[in-house]
């Protein structure tokens, strides 16, 4: 092989290295999605509202008891997702899981939108029992229980 | 007493394992005969001992042996004989049995097709399947023992996770990727083999060709099922969700897939040595790693069927491969030196090592996006997780680069070529990929993806047709036979050559499902009252009624629907709901309703439990979809076709000059013509 093709060889191994790694930095920073409880989605509001308002989220916490009305006939379905210090109403279009009821632990990935409301675009009931979260349970552990554990 | 059996017999595995490993490695080394005949022995006795344990515990299941502990955990008197049978690997201590089961008849066979060859690679890669061996073997003995007593016996156990016991295919998807992966320990262990022996030359390349595509097929065939599996039970009407088990098995299948290329560079120039043992030892490491991924319970994923205690002991024996393995290659480096290089850069080795570099791109860039929630964590603590979009984003691209790859590379000679020959090979699939991008675009597709997919689909046909088409004009001079019986020589004779064709093609039908189906699925989720009527695209879906039914293992709820497709009665549909005693969760039967262009795909998702007087239902229209399945069989089929033993004296029906000939006649023809007009 001469000079000049070891040349064009190097340049288009580059040429690949780069568009790879500018399709895996592109698709990473557009599509990572963080996972927050209610009352970090809160503080997170408080803090830097613009950043978080539309952007894909994760929100994991507990059914709140009262809090689920659901319309079978417009297929529309709202509950409050709660922890100990906060809650995030929650807007569904669909039917739930057929075990989801209040109580819960869910997991619910969407968007916090302008209008105050949690927009789920995916719903996940992923407990076999009820899930109650003792007070004052930090992140990761509601994380632990929440994502990791078996269903 | 299955137990004792049971115990007994992995114990012996153990010691056979042992003594093969260290038999074959010495033996090895200083060649005695009587220890490379001990190695073979014990290969067989540790074959023995495994089928003893795996029988006995089929016996245990089907005979609902509670005293066993894998029974009590999966079992029940009330589940089908059939996923009774299954159940062994539906939970983790029976997996590792069935791998562990596997990998000895897997080292058996090897021992025995091989059992008069005098190669030198023989007893290293018996040693080195044994110490693998060691390894899954040991877990059974300890960590993932599934003969475990248990008092007092209980009189009937859960039974397996009902996701596991929903549908047949869970007899085929999870026994066709075992055999994938276990499968590619051989070429594994043969790699291992040439570097312990020095014999760095192509001898283990072509020792284990076979081998490998077979385990390349089976993991090919292991991941469609599992797709169809997921399609079938799952309920969301997709088939592939970038889920981490999903990937853990795409992973070995991309580098595996590199490595049934790269190899023939190998083959033909001498060239890519280190590369070629890297890739299959990283493609072993993978199969270990989704293994950790799926057992280890790490990683959050839809079906994280078992965890256990096993993912450290996992992580510890991929590091001691990844070390062995690099200290070897270091060992040997002085003799991994090409004797070829590449001579052009527009030639079929080019087009194999760039195919290469986008297959590794592709495994690291889905294995970053899999990996990259612990890495975050582990950095900063954030909890994240990484979606399909992602996976979608990055794998087009390089999907479709491959796509062309697979058009360009087999229709380039090796070494070198001309731009007249260029011409004369390119310039019909360049007008077929153009038609089909077109025929695209007049049929109403608009996208940018889809239509550089179909334009690469119909240029790949259109090289693998004129490949087919030369080598049987060729055989019909050289033979003076007809076409169907030329083709007919060629696909025996030339099994292996066609037979990789007939793989592309299929992997071109399933690509274009894949746009396809990506493409133009719609759906609707509605409630209907009984005899409401509700329309998607081309059908009418009638809500008839709601009924239920007890089963032995479960209660069902199910739906009728009548379904009108262009106002015409087409049949009902009974999407079903199933009720496990194991679980709260009802899982889903949705109800598919299959053509050669698309499917109606029906979930209940919801019902009126009191009256029946409503159900709520997704309603999905998926095109293309049977044509995942029957791209995966042609797979299947060609790769059938490519591992099976050349037919006739050995000599090929036509040569690789004849086909060029064939090339150069019709250049003449064309000549002829031309003169003629």
């Amino acid at each position: 092989m001469n000079k000049s093709k070891k040349i064009w060889a190097g340049v288009g191994v580059l040429a690949i290295a780069g568009g790879i790694a500018m399709l895996i930095a592109g698709g990473l920073s557009s599509n990572v999605v963080y996972f927050l409880t209610p009352s970090e989605l809160r503080a997170e509001l408080a803090e830097r509202a613009d950043e978080i308002v539309d952007q894909p989220l994760r929100l994991g916490g507990q059914v709140k008891t009262g809090s689920l009305v659901w319309d079978a006939e417009a297929l529309d379905l709202r509950f409050v997702v709660a922890d100990s210090l906060g809650e995030v109403p929650v807007r569904s279009t669909g039917a739930p899981p057929a075990m989801f009821k209040e109580g819960i632990g869910v997991v619910v990935e969407g968007r916090y939108t302008h209008d105050g409301v949690f927009e789920s675009k995916n719903l996940m009931v992923k407990h076999s029992n009820e899930y109650e979260p003792p007070h004052g349970e930090k992140p990761e552990q509601m994380y632990e229980s929440l994502i990791k554990t078996d269903g | 007493m299955l137990n004792i059996i049971g115990s007994t017999s992995i114990a012996a595995a153990l010691l056979g394992a042992l003594a093969v490993t260290i038999t074959g490695i010495v033996g090895g080394f200083n060649r005695k005969p009587g220890l490379i005949r001990a190695a073979r022995y014990g290969t067989y006795f540790v074959f023995a001992a495994m089928s003893t344990a795996f029988i006995a515990m089929e016996i245990a299941l089907l005979s609902h042996d509670f005293s066993v502990s894998y029974v009590a955990r999966v079992g029940s008197l009330e589940t089908p004989t059939y996923y009774t049978a299954i159940s062994l690997w539906s939970s983790l201590e029976g997996s590792i049995l069935f791998w562990g089961w596997i990998l000895s008849a897997y080292g058996a066979l090897v021992a025995f097709v091989n059992r008069k060859s005098d190669s030198r690679l023989i007893p290293f890669a018996q040693g080195v399947m044994g110490f693998v061996g060691l390894f899954f073997y040991g877990l059974l003995t300890g960590p993932a023992n599934p003969f475990g007593a248990v008092f007092p016996v209980p009189t009937n156990g859960p039974g397996p996770n009902p996701l596991l016991q929903n549908h047949p295919l869970m007899g085929l998807h999870p026994p066709m990727l075992y055999l994938g992966y276990v499968g590619l320990t051989v070429p594994f262990a043969f790699a291992i083999g040439a570097l312990l022996s020095g014999k760095l030359d192509e001898e283990w390349i072509r020792v284990t060709r076979r081998w490998t595509v077979a385990a390349w097929a089976f993991l090919s065939v292991g991941i469609v099922g599992g797709a169809w599996w997921s399609y079938e039970v799952l309920g969301w009407g997709g088939y592939w969700a970038w889920d981490p088990v999903e990937n853990a098995s795409f992973l070995p299948w991309l580098t595996a897939t590199a490595f049934v290329h790269s190899v023939m560079v190998q083959e033909r120039r001498g060239m890519l040595k280190t590369w070629n043992l890297s890739l299959i030892i990283g493609t072993f490491l993978l199969t270990l790693f989704g293994t950790f991924l799926t057992r280890s319970g790490i990683l959050d994923s839809v079906h994280a069927f078992t965890e256990g205690m096993i993912g450290p002991i996992f992580l510890a024996f991929i590091a001691l491969i990844m070390i062995v393995s690099l200290v070897l290659i270091a060992w040997r480096s002085d003799r991994l030196h090409a004797p070829g290089s590449l001579d052009a850069v527009v030639s079929r080795d080019s087009a194999f090592i760039l195919n290469n570099v986008l297959f590794v791109a592709f495994t690291f860039t889905v294995l970053l996006g899999t990996t990259f929630p612990l890495i975050v964590e582990a950095v900063n603590g954030n909890r994240v997780s990484v979606g399909p979009p992602y996976f979608n984003m990055v794998s087009i691209p390089i999907g479709v680069l491959l796509l062309f790859l697979m058009g360009v590379g087999p229709a380039l000679p090796w070494r070198r070529t001309t731009p007249e020959k260029m011409k004369r090979t390119f310039l019909m699939p360049v007008v077929a990929g153009l038609a089909a991008g077109l025929l695209g675009f007049v049929l109403g597709t608009r996208s940018l993806w889809p239509l550089v997919t179909f334009t690469f689909a119909g240029f790949v046909t259109a090289t693998i047709v004129e490949e087919f088409r030369k080598g049987v004009r060729a055989r019909m001079r050289i033979a003076g036979v007809s076409a169907p019986v030329a083709l007919a020589q060629i696909l025996t004779r030339n099994n292996r050559r066609y037979g990789g064709y007939t793989v592309h093609a299929g992997i071109v039908v399933i690509i274009v499902a894949l746009a396809l189906s990506g493409t133009y699925r719609f759906e609707r989720e509605v409630t209907l009252r009984r005899g409401e009527l509700m329309q998607l695209g081309d059908y009418g879906i009638v809500f008839e009624e709601l009924w239920a039914e007890e089963q032995d293992q479960r209660f069902v709820v199910g739906g009728t629907f009548n379904i009108f497709h262009k106002g015409d009665e087409a049949g009902t549909m009974q999407p079903r709901m199933n009720y496990y005693p194991n679980s709260q969760q009802p899982i889903g039967t949705p109800d598919v309703r299959s053509t050669l262009k698309e499917d109606l795909y029906l979930t209940l998702m919801a019902f009126d439990e009191a009256e029946g007087s409503h159900a709520t239902i997704r309603a999905i229209v998926n095109p293309a979809v049977p044509w995942l399945w029957i791209g995966g069989m042609i797979v299947a089929l060609g790769a059938i076709l490519a591992v099976m033993p050349q037919r006739g004296s050995g000599r090929p029906a036509v040569s690789a000059i004849e086909i060029a000939r064939e090339e150069e006649s019709a250049e003449l023809e064309e000549e002829a013509a031309a003169v003629t007009v």
